[in-house]
């Protein structure tokens, strides 16, 4: 199990990247941490031209965070977001995310940036990324754009980054008031990507009603989805709403098949994992509100 | 307590093992930290990603010619070189360890590339041009036993390729007689112990004499040197074998790699240099050895008091492609104990071997017994269910008593001693069964799934190297000559230093033989386990080796630890001679303490061990008459129970009989089918224990194989016999945070078969917790028609009443019947309609059209056609940057002018191959337009479907969606174009409809 | 930017356990083939190559991490611990692996450089871990002949505990 042969690139600085990007092109992959990419590799799935190793461009690993939002940088490493006490604090969804995220000795080198470039359906990162809303930031040689990551992800292990583009920093929108979080999933094995994975970003007036919701949903489909709740905006935040909701949503779901599911147990833990979630949610919420 | 500086005695302590410094530091030696021999170079091996498929040509020229390659081997070159392995099944079936002609499962070796590196190795095998032409397939016993099943070996003339049946006492009579009989159908999974290392070997020939030697970190038996000297054509001492000091796990695995063995000992000699070989995980999941999978029954026969009265097994093993030697072992290393813990004598056992387009089988944690069991610890929990009996009452009242010890079973075996009841006691006191009762009372009522389950079971260690020749028949076997025996051997040496060395042949894998070595020898001789080194690993040429020399059946505990402890007194008595004329006392006075030759009861009268030693080599003369110089002890011992088969099929098949009691309680969710093992109580008599660390390492690894084996291991097949679990993320061992609490339970009934009073002990609860968990979760759905492992997925489905088969798997549900072998059945299939802005005609038109075809179909090159409804494309598919280059051939068949057709294409490139077939039909949909219907199937192989078998599905999706969007603009361009997101020619690369 | 063509020698210079190493490499040499055959410590062991079973873990730069999906040019300049750099500057073992040796943590002993080169970073991050920390950080590991249960006692012991 060794790589094909590839020629070595490392860039120093975040333009340099852009030139080589534009040299190879789709026959270039990018590694940043490589826990998937190397796998990859290894297994000559991914037969690369060159590697172009980001890990030194020191840029891509800041953290800037302003009134709306936390950035953080491509190579910024899965343990050590959580040790930020910034975005732990100013996005609560992915403090709770980021602990399911592989394994200790995987969060280590493993980057967020990296996650969403690897997209795959059931990673808890771009799942978080598309539940708050976030987006994901490419730069090429002709300039920035930011695509709303439910643009970005297309399918499995496929988005909207062109070739001679790299993503440079992942936006997270910051948490608002009387806004509840919560997130679950299930796996065969602690630490596996989840069957499915669940996630909501819930607001709850202070009639007790849903103001806002965004119900995020993991290794359902080929990509991480948003479920479409906006009729039940003004329904009570309630577990009953909370059912209805996510039963609604696994009926509308295409879910994928693999060894470990079929549609119909995924469409349950949609069921199930969905009305935990998004009641948790409001109840983080309606704490959150009567806290403030 | 740890006991490292003094103890009365030091067997029975526990000592930390002697093993761990080196290997806590780095200085521990595996196969691939060695270089023995000047000059290897690295091989590796193309596979078949074919399940069964003729092997058309192989074209080596453009890999022999890439920089850094030294030759390339096929098979046909192999066949010139050596003969076919022999078997243990008289069938006419040519085993060689490469493909010739044919290969028959996916991983079978076809060609060996030997080059500078590994890499440039991996390099090569990519150039090698295969063509295959495909055959149908299947991985499952009961389609291949169906009468139309394509035959895996034509000479054969069945895919049953043993099959013998054996009666004891008179099971008839006991189902006559019996007030209920409970009959359970069952398949079990085929699993893996995956040795962390996995395979490894270096190969070197030499010339004048002809001679091989390999290093491996083969595990033995070597009763299979006999089978690689008879392929290699050498005599036995031209074959020299040399193990490695450490191996990295092996549970039985690496007894299976002795084809490889064969295989670059062929390579070292058809290419002249030596060849380094370490096998990598793809290879060991796919083309290395696993446990059996089974499809078996069994009936039990129990009078209303609970009495089981008479047990009928029919066993069906898939035993994979070929028959390799042990096999079919696995399902005669329990035979003759086929009674289990109990006290029945009317049995029926029948057996049928079968080929399919797997792995081949081979030894295993627990070789045979967890499947042996999950039949009879089943039907004993069905039967309680059925009389209506507590599972553990109904086990008390047919256990054999201890009085009854030595016990004959009616197969054969002699249980050396037991106290079966008293187990089971202690482990209902360390469950607090009533109260477990009680909570699950609670927890129904409750509305949840609680269960209790429990296994029982005895340990057979040290086993008859005879009992495989159960597979002929008596006659058989008169006219083959005898066969019996279980040698084991060890050598005790005192060199003239005084320094004490052992040397066992045992090849342990972790199993600490070391330590326990010299735990006994420093009992025999006075000394500090620290000061006794053991070298365990073996060199034909100068180990002092048998047949049943290796590390299985638990037999260093049970035989080979007998050995070291009779070499080690020899040794002894051999010291207190010559200490006793020194001293001028009778040797009976004399006692080996603290390194010292003493007399008893007057300690200042004493002399070193080490000087005593040292005169045996400086001063012959000076030893007392008749006395031979030196001090070597080598012993063999046969333990003498160890006969021949009887005419009646009874074999004493294994000495010593360890006993393990297991209890599972277990609840499982009903919404989302998590499964908690609320309790696990696991109590073993391991007759006398040796070490303590070293026996509950056993334990609890044994207990997490089970568990494994239970919750999620299993190596998945696809209809079309592709394997699915190609990934160390799609098979998916046991890690830490599944593993529950584990209470263990000892007590003790010393062996009389073992000088020491051990039992050998290394199988345990991975042949128990399999069962007792699938009793537990049996309890806790309501039903025996569960199947293993227990996924998440599937405990969801019973709980909830609904259809019961592993996602993914091409398994027939449990209890289903024989299907017919299909190339496509569970692999992709998927349909869809397009609704098209142009009348039928033109759509007719433009999808016949190759330079149309050239123009959509995604990624293509180059498109012919070849015939008239025929074309050969070259495409470059690149998804999610896995990009590859496929041949491909589409056929159309059966056309009918602007209404329908039926392709059927192939396609193969690095990542796999696909075949399938597609219906399309054109419906006027008024307004000039079209509804195009179509649907297809198609089976996918190779890399790409075992170990990226998620990512078909999206790829399948991408293409169709690009095809279609690039009919949308041929369409339009012609002057007309809607279309949709799905078609057809996806089918070709492969893709599960979501 | 530093290029190195696909069929390019580079040298590597690390510093595995405080002492400067060099080697040559190509750009597609595995860091643990590299640290292996290269270099000759053979003490970091192969299990996967995927970066499942956590055999071949090692501290990269103050992280553990897997050393079979690193290439060994990514590294050059890096400082490597690897489990022949543990034992006390006077040669004997170290408390972690003296607690694996009492508690009988390891049996073929080949997963267990990865197991211990995780748990010193892990108990130097989490100085006095709960059993269920213990667990969560080695399912990132596959033993394959302990069950895992001794090794959760030794790395507790071995924190004190």
């Amino acid at each position: 199990m060794k790589p094909v042969a590839f020629e070595y690139c490392r860039p120093d600085t975040v333009d340099e990247a852009m030139e080589l990007l534009a040299e190879f092109g789709g026959d270039a992959n990018v590694i940043s941490g490589g826990l998937s990419l190397g796998a990859m590799l290894n297994m000559r799935l991914v037969r690369p031209t060159a590697l172009i190793d980001i890990n030194r461009l020191h840029e891509l690993a800041d953290i800037k965070i302003d009134d709306a939002t936390a950035m953080t940088g491509a190579l910024v490493r899965q343990a050590a977001a959580l040790k930020l006490p910034g975005v732990m604090s100013g996005v609560p969804l992915l403090a709770k995310v980021l602990p399911w995220v592989g394994h200790y000795q995987t969060r280590s080198r493993g980057t967020l940036g990296g996650s969403a470039a690897h997209a795959d359906p059931s990673a808890e990162i771009p799942l978080t990324l598309v539940t708050l809303g976030g987006a994901v930031r490419l730069r090429s040689p002709g300039g920035s754009r930011d695509v709303p990551a439910q643009d970005f992800f297309h399918g499995l292990l496929t988005t909207d980054r062109r070739a001679d583009e790299l993503i440079t920093d992942l936006i997270w929108p910051l948490r608002r008031d009387k806004t509840g979080y919560a997130f679950e999933e299930i796996a065969q094995r602690h630490g596996d990507f989840a069957i499915v994975a669940v996630a909501a970003e819930a607001t709850v007036g202070n009639d007790g009603n849903i103001a806002d919701l965004s119900f995020g949903l993991g290794g359902v489909e080929d990509r991480p989805l948003v479920a479409d709740t906006a009729s039940y905006i003004g329904k009570p935040a309630t577990m009953a709403t909370a059912e209805e909701i996510a039963a609604t949503v696994a009926e509308a779901v295409d879910p994928m098949v693999d060894l470990q599911a079929n549609a119909d147990y995924r469409r349950q833990l949609v069921r199930v994992l969905g009305a935990r979630v998004v009641s948790s949610a409001f109840a983080d919420a309606t704490h959150s509100r009567e806290a403030a | 307590m740890l006991e490292t500086e003094t103890a009365e005695r030091w067997i029975g302590a526990r000592y930390p093992r002697k093993e761990d410094a080196a290997l806590l530091t780095g200085n521990a030696r595996f196969i691939d930290d060695l270089e023995p021999v000047a000059g290897i170079r690295h091989s590796a091996i193309l596979r078949s990603d074919h399940a069964h498929a003729c092997i058309v040509s192989i074209d080596t020229s453009k890999a022999a010619a890439l920089p850094g390659v030294h030759g390339v081997v096929t098979g046909a070159a192999v066949a010139d070189t050596i003969a076919p392995i022999p078997s243990a099944v008289r069938v006419p079936i040519k085993f060689y360890p490469i493909a010739i002609d044919k290969v028959r499962y996916v991983g079978e070796p076809v060609a060996v590339v030997v080059a500078e590196d590994r890499y440039i190795a991996e390099d090569a095998i990519e150039l090698i041009d295969v063509v295959y032409e495909p055959l149908s397939a299947t991985a499952d016993p009961k389609i291949a036993m169906s009468e139309n099943a394509l035959l895996l070996h034509d000479d054969v003339g069945s895919n049953v390729v043993h099959h013998r049946t054996f009666r004891y006492g008179d099971p008839e009579a006991a189902f006559e007689r019996a007030d209920r009989v409970v009959k359970l159908d069952w398949r079990y999974p085929r699993y893996s112990s995956t040795p962390m290392e996995t395979y490894g070997l270096i190969a070197n020939f030499e010339r004048q004499p002809d001679r091989y030697t390999l290093w491996s970190n083969f595990q033995g038996p070597f009763i299979l040197h006999a089978l690689m000297t008879g392929a290699l054509g050498v005599p036995g001492n031209r074959l020299r074998l040399i193990t490695a000091p450490h191996s990295g796990g092996s549970f039985g695995i690496k007894q299976a790699m002795f084809p490889y063995m064969v295989l670059l000992a062929a390579c070292s000699r058809v290419l002249g240099c030596p060849v380094k070989w370490i096998e990598d995980r793809l290879e060991h999941l796919t083309g290395s050895s696993t446990a059996a999978d089974r499809a078996d029954s069994v009936e039990a026969a129990f009078a209303e008091d609970g009495e089981l009265l008479g047990l009928k097994f029919d066993n069906v093993v898939n035993v994979g492609a070929f028959v390799r030697a042990p096999e079919p072992a696995s399902v005669y290393r329990m035979h003759s104990a086929s009674n289990g813990c109990y006290r029945v004598k009317n049995i029926a056992v029948e057996n049928r071997l079968v080929v399919t387009n797997t792995t081949p089988i081979g030894l295993n944690r627990g070789y045979g017994g967890p499947q042996f069991y999950y039949a009879l610890e089943r039907v004993m929990e069905a039967g309680a269910k059925e009389l209506g009996v507590d599972p553990a009452e109904i086990r008390r009242r047919n256990f054999i008593q201890p009085d009854e010890f030595p016990y004959k079973a009616p197969a054969g075996a002699t249980y050396d001693s037991g106290d079966y009841e008293a187990g089971l006691n202690q482990a209902m006191e360390l469950a607090a069964y009533d109260d477990l009762k009680a909570a699950r009372e609670n927890a129904r009522s409750d509305g949840k799934l609680f269960g209790i389950g429990m296994a029982a079971g005895i340990e057979p260690s040290g086993s008859n190297m005879a009992y495989v020749t159960l597979a002929q028949t008596p006659e058989e076997r008169a006219k083959a000559g005898g066969r019996s025996g279980g040698l084991g051997t060890a050598t005790v040496s005192v060199d003239p230093s005084g320094s004490v060395t052992v040397k066992t042949v045992s090849t342990p894998a972790g199993q600490g033989h070391q330590t326990v070595a010299a735990q006994v020898v420093a009992d025999a001789l006075g000394l500090r386990p620290d000061q006794v080194d053991v070298i365990t690993e073996v060199d034909t040429l100068t180990s002092a080796w048998s047949l049943a020399s290796g590390n299985y059946a638990n037999r260093f505990s049970s035989v080979v630890i007998g050995a070291v402890a009779d070499a080690a007194d020899k040794v002894a008595k051999k010291i207190k001679l010559i200490a006793a004329e020194n001293l001028e006392v009778a040797p009976e006075d004399v006692e080996l303490v603290g390194g010292n030759a003493q007399v008893v009861g007057v300690p200042e009268k004493a002399l070193p061990v080490r000087r005593v030693a040292a005169q045996t080599h400086w001063h012959p003369a000076g030893l007392p008459d008749q006395m031979e110089p030196g001090l070597f002890e080598t012993t063999i011992m046969n333990p003498e129970m160890l006969d021949a088969p009887d005419e009646q099929d009874r074999v004493a098949s294994a000495v010593t009989f360890g006993y393990v009691f297991d209890l599972a309680a277990v609840e499982i969710d009903r919404k989302t089918g998590e499964i908690e093992i609320v309790k696990y109580v696991s109590v073993h008599d391991v007759g006398n224990v040796l070490n303590e660390i070293v026996v509950e390492g056993q334990i609890y690894g044994g207990f997490a194989h089970g568990l494994g084996g239970a919750l999620l291991e299993e190596l998945v097949y696809d209809a079309g016999a592709n394997p699915q679990s190609g990934t160390f993320a799609d098979y998916l061992c046991i890690t830490a945070p599944e593993v529950p609490e584990l209470t263990i339970g000892h007590f003790n009934t010393p062996s009389p078969h073992n000088t020491l009073g051990a039992k050998g002990m290394g199988d345990g609860s991975s042949m128990l917790a399999p069962i007792a968990i699938a009793n537990a979760a049996a309890d806790a759905l309501g039903t025996f028609d569960i199947e293993l492992p227990l996924t998440l997925n599937k405990n969801w489905a019973a709980a909830n009443g609904l259809p019961y088969a592993r996602a993914g798997s091409a398994k027939a549900k449990v209890g289903g019947g024989p299907r017919e072998a299909d190339n496509f059945e569970g692999g992709l299939t998927g349909d869809g309609s397009v609704e098209l802005s142009a009348p039928p005609e033109e759509v007719w038109k433009l999808l016949l059209d190759p330079d149309t075809l050239a123009a959509v179909v995604p990624g293509c090159e180059e498109l012919n056609q070849v015939g008239e409804d025929s074309f050969t494309a070259e495409v470059t598919i690149g998804v999610a940057g896995i990009k590859g280059v496929y041949s491909a051939e589409i056929n159309l068949r059966d056309k009918i002018d602007a209404q329908s057709l039926r392709l059927v294409g192939k396609a193969s490139g690095a990542l796999g191959f696909g075949q399938g077939e597609g219906n399309v039909t054109l419906e006027a949909a008024g307004d000039s337009r079209t509804r195009l219907n179509y649907s297809y199937r198609a089976n996918v192989g190779g890399k790409v479907a075992a170990v990226g078998q998620r990512m078909l599905g999206t790829v399948t999706k991408l293409l169709i969606g690009q095809f279609f969007r690039g009919f949308d603009r041929r369409l339009k361009s012609s002057g007309a174009g809607q279309t949709s997101r799905k078609g057809f020619f996806g089918r070709l690369f492969g893709g599960r409809d979501a | 930017m530093l290029r190195i063509k696909s069929d390019q020698k580079q040298r590597v210079t690390l510093t595995v356990n405080d002492k400067t190493v060099s080697g040559f490499a190509q750009p597609r040499l595995l860091l643990t083939d590299f640290l292996r055959h290269e270099l000759g410590l053979y003490g970091t062991h192969v299990g996967c190559e995927h970066g499942v079973c956590g055999a071949c873990t090692i501290i990269i730069d103050d992280v553990a991490t897997r050393s079979c999906l690193r290439y060994a040019v990514q590294c050059d300049g890096m400082k490597l611990r690897t489990v022949e750099g543990l034992e006390d500057v006077d040669g004997t073992l170290n408390a972690l692996q003296k607690a694996f040796n009492e508690n009988g943590a390891l049996q073929c002993g080949f997963c267990t450089a990865g197991i211990l080169m995780s748990a010193t970073k892990f108990l130097q991050e989490n100085p006095k871990p709960n059993r269920d920390e213990v667990r969560d950080m080695l399912s990132g590991h596959i033993c394959r002949c302990t069950g895992y249960e001794q090794i959760v006692r030794a790395i507790l012991q071995a924190s004190g505990q």
